[in-house]
């Protein structure tokens, strides 16, 4: 492409086009601002201007007398001693405890498996282990939803074929567990690519290196591989504070399911979304949702710090 | 390198790989069946009535090819949102990258911060927004949500910097081309890998959104498939007696909704992976 340019218009006078170079210089700032426009309208559109709109929402109440009216910061008195979303927060976050270092664990070890070149069919493992990043929420919950089932579901067929009983996957005890299992099932391949692909990218001359030294799969791994994907693991991690804390999809098709286990405040965003369309609760419903941003904004900032400072020690 | 290849590893691996798979196996065994077998089969082999072509005629047909009509609606949303934030992202990511100007720096933060925005936590606000503008109920309200990426603007600045070599801009600009065409002409196709990164994850997040189109949409006409599909499955838990026949379009229509996408990744994934493999290092 440049090749061919160069020959229809390069070789002119090179004065002439170092002056235009010259002239356009300011303009190629301008230009820049021309590349960038589009998208930062659509940004400043539909993030900023709906986050803006709910932190000013949030601070109106629905009163019987009176109707809408300023409220200041009593909704978010009222979400921070509402126990019905702080039961809610709490139990994002243990499942964020929870399944995140399983899931994290699982993908990272499956990277470093399929790079390793220890593995027979090692492209097969990586297709396979992602596909299900390409299955909806929806349907896998669904699909998980049967197999854990006890009409058809084969656990529960295999359970009665030994004349077990039948795992209750549904009941209140394991909801939870039930609902990690398919965001596990759902996410580890994604963290898996992402972290195959910056191991990739590691210098190969490092393993050489280490090779010499008479290190050997599992040391390399240890010693230059994991600390190589720091910077991986951390998008990893907090991709994943964004995904817990805001399940819903999951627990508000399983509260089909299991209508008695899973409440309308099951998750924070479960809650908030319940005021907003059931309960009519609009206002209170943007303090939920901008609470439940900051918490995660937060969160993801933790992560951030504990982490830089770990690896500065 | 040597060909050593540990066999412990590779068993490990086969029994991992099982449990992401077998779900999928099921979901197409499921949909080979008839209602009947659904419960008198073990689910995880075929039983002997295959009944898979006249489970989609009946998914596909039912309710006035309803699930035709949920299905075109999901390609149309995806391809549009999708085609429409790669083409914002590729914009801007190359303007980031390959432009020096002031506010640079801070507004390309400001798109790094909202990252953590969960979008759901958006959506209220933008269903309350869009209701003000009745665009409500209409493809908009779908669409233009998912024009928003900031991830792969992130994606797209990493890759920009390092996929298209500053002399070769500055060759074409001396050579005289304008900025905007060196961009189509010279740089586009180098951005490619990178391109098609962004387009399929934000195709796979517009094809699998269930909480914007549940909060924007209630005509069934414009549902896509996830908004479609969950309210047959709450007809099959809710209904008594007709519950056996929307229990089969569930899982055939589950079944079918997962094709599209899986190909997609199969057929591109020399892509996607080279994207990725820039992007996904200098976080």
């Amino acid at each position: 492409m440049s090749v061919n340019t160069t020959d229809r218009l390069g070789a002119r006078a090179p004065s002439r086009s170092e002056v235009r170079r010259r002239g356009r210089g300011v303009s190629h700032a301008r230009t820049g601002y021309l590349f960038v426009a589009p998208f930062m309208l659509v940004f400043l559109g539909l993030l900023v201007l709906p986050l803006a709109y709910a932190a000013y929402l949030s601070l109106f109440q629905e009163r019987l007398i009176g109707g809408t009216v300023f409220a200041g910061l009593d909704n978010y008195t009222r979400a921070l001693t509402d126990p019905r979303l702080l039961g809610g927060m709490g139990r994002v976050a243990l499942f964020f405890l929870i399944q995140v270092p399983i899931m994290l664990a699982i993908g990272l070890l499956a990277a470093l498996a399929i790079d390793s070149g220890l593995l027979r069919a090692a492209k097969t493992f990586r297709l396979g282990i992602f596909l299900p990043y390409a299955v909806p929420s929806v349907v896998a919950t669904l699909m998980w939803g049967y197999l854990y089932g006890q009409d058809f579901g084969p656990f529960a067929q295999l359970a009665g074929k030994l004349s077990l009983p039948a795992p209750t996957f549904l009941s209140s005890d394991w909801m939870l567990g039930s609902i990690a299992n398919i965001v596990t099932w759902e996410f580890t391949g994604y963290n898996m690519i992402i972290l195959y692909a910056a191991l990739r990218a590691v210098p190969h001359d490092l393993y050489e290196a280490a090779a010499v030294d008479g290190a050997g799969a599992i040391r390399t791994a240890w010693s230059i591989k994991i600390p190589a994907l720091r910077p991986a693991l951390l998008v990893c991690l907090i991709f994943s504070v964004i995904g817990s804390f805001q399940l819903f999809n999951e627990p508000q098709l399983m509260q089909r399911l299991a209508p008695s286990v899973i409440d309308s405040a099951y998750t924070p965003n479960l809650y908030a979304y319940t005021l907003a369309f059931t309960g009519q609760e609009v206002n209170y419903a943007a303090a939920v949702s901008f609470l439940l941003g900051a918490v995660i904004v937060v969160a993801s900032y933790a992560v951030l710090f504990m982490s830089t400072r770990r690896s500065r020690s | 390198m040597t060909a050593r290849r540990s066999n412990v590893l590779t068993v490990c691996m086969v029994l991992l790989l099982i449990y992401f798979l077998l779900p999928l196996f099921w979901l197409f065994i499921a949909s080979t069946k008839t209602v009947g077998d659904l419960f008198s089969s073990f689910g995880l082999w075929f039983a002997d009535d295959f009944s898979l072509l006249s489970n989609i005629r009946e998914t596909v047909t039912n309710g006035g090819w309803v699930f035709s009509r949920w299905m075109g609606n999901t390609v149309f949303y995806s391809v549009v949102s999708a085609g429409g934030a790669a083409f914002l992202c590729a914009l801007g990511g190359y303007g980031f990258a390959k432009y020096r100007f002031r506010g640079n720096g801070a507004m390309f933060g400001l798109v790094l911060g909202a990252i953590m925005v969960p979008t759901t936590a958006l959506a209220i606000p933008t269903y309350l927004l869009f209701s003000k503008a009745s665009l409500v109920n209409t493809p908009w309200a779908i669409i233009l949500p998912s024009l928003v990426s900031p991830f792969g603007l992130y994606l797209m600045r990493i890759y920009a910097q390092d996929a298209v070599p500053d002399g070769i801009i500055e060759a074409a600009r001396i050579d005289g081309a304008g900025e905007f065409r060196i961009f189509f002409q010279v740089a586009l196709r180098m951005l490619a890998p990178g391109i098609v990164t962004v387009l399929l994850f934000t195709l796979v997040a517009t094809w699998n959104n269930y909480f914007l189109p549940l909060i924007m949409l209630n005509n069934p006409d414009l549902y896509p498939i996830t908004l479609g599909l969950a309210q047959w499955s709450s007809q099959a838990s809710a209904g008594g007696g007709t519950t056996g026949a929307v229990l089969s379009l569930v899982i055939t229509g589950s079944f079918l909704s997962v094709v599209p996408l899986i190909a997609a990744f199969l057929l591109l994934q020399r892509y996607w992976q080279s994207g990725l493999a820039s992007g996904g290092i200098k976080a």
